[in-house]
């Protein structure tokens, strides 16, 4: 059985607050088309700010879960 | 032999996002960084929206350190995440990356000044348009059944049959979602104003028990929401190989530059159509 979890119709509440996934959110927030770009934190390239958080994220999750079939 | 004097920390701007004005009532409801409040830095017709951050905690060296330490960035993505999601139901937003931090007001005066044009170009084509995101998995058991083998070689080579369209099905079952998900990009991408393909996440990361095969971002007029999410919805019923999930809105995130480069690495090739 398929099913779709669409968002509750947000288009009628704008301001309705819901949990937003951590994934979801670092998919975003690391490094989606720079148009800024900060003068302290210049020589953090993206490429950068990407791999030190994964590194993060997957040590704490590696941590938490029994590791998977290889690949 | 030590002294009272506390070493005067030096502050930063971490910049949450440029709209065109900020309505500074409205920034005072608004929490940011380490629960502070934020402030509009305005310059060059433009309004940019800012934390005071400690450098001895957001300057380069500490941020490198922070960023690498799960509880930190959780909590500076989700803080840094509110400003612009406040930001975002007020008007058009162009949301800054995390972890851009500025000297000072000057410096972040001067960047509105010179990015004037490109900002103010990208408010222009965010304003009124949000951005959804659609994710895919791979449904387990949705390859479409080949013919069960018959006659033949008797119950040795059926079993051989049977043992190797098991092994095939998995990786199978994978081609069929991915090119799924491709189609359904396709037709998302059509009905969207702009689309782009994040890169699938890491199963540890996402927690599904079964691979992403699209993890799509769209830009999506205001007007045209309720359609955009019903075409989902009839994808997914056209697609039942593949399970979509709809979140959203989004401030644009992926949609800040104009074109946004397609990412170097996909595990998911786009169909060649």
């Amino acid at each position: 059985m398929v099913t779709t979890q669409l968002a509750p119709s947000t288009a009628d509440d704008p301001l309705a607050y819901r949990p937003v996934a951590l994934v979801d959110l670092l998919d975003r927030v690391l490094g989606t088309g720079v148009v800024i770009t900060g003068d302290i934190t210049l020589a953090i390239a993206d490429i950068d700010l990407v791999r030190i958080s994964l590194r993060a994220l997957v040590a704490s999750v590696g941590a938490l879960v029994p590791p998977e079939v290889a690949s | 032999m030590s002294t009272t004097a506390e070493p005067a920390v030096t502050v930063g701007a971490w910049l949450h996002g440029v709209v065109s004005d900020a309505d500074d009532a409205v920034l005072a409801t608004v929490t940011g960084m380490d629960g502070g409040t934020v402030r509009a830095v305005r310059a060059a017709g433009l309004a940019a929206v800012v934390s005071a951050v400690p450098l001895d905690g957001y300057g380069e060296e500490a941020l490198r350190r922070n960023l690498a330490d799960l509880a930190w960035l959780e909590r500076a993505a989700r803080s840094h995440h509110a400003v612009v999601e406040a930001l975002s139901r007020t008007g058009p937003v162009v949301p800054a990356r995390l972890a851009t931090v500025h000297h000072d007001d000057t410096r972040v005066a001067a960047m509105l000044a010179e990015r004037r044009a490109d900002l103010a170009g990208a408010l222009d084509r965010l304003a009124g348009r949000g951005e959804w995101g659609v994710k895919g998995y791979v449904v387990p058991g949705a390859v479409p059944r080949t013919e069960e083998p018959t006659g033949g070689g008797g119950a040795g080579a059926a079993y051989l049959r049977r043992r190797r369209a098991q092994l095939t099905a998995r990786d199978e079952g994978q081609r069929i979602a991915a090119e799924a998900a491709a189609a359904v990009h396709v037709a998302l991408a059509r009905y969207a104003v702009e689309a782009r393909r994040h890169t699938p996440q890491d199963r540890r990361l996402s927690g599904a028990s079964t691979a992403m095969v699209l993890n799509g971002a769209y830009l999506v007029d205001a007007g045209t929401v309720d359609g955009f999410a019903a075409l989902v919805r009839e994808l997914a019923d056209r697609h039942p190989e593949v399970r979509l999930e709809l979140t959203g809105p989004w401030p644009p995130y992926s949609f800040v530059t104009e074109r946004p480069e397609e990412e170097a690495v996909h595990t998911v090739r786009e169909a060649a159509w």
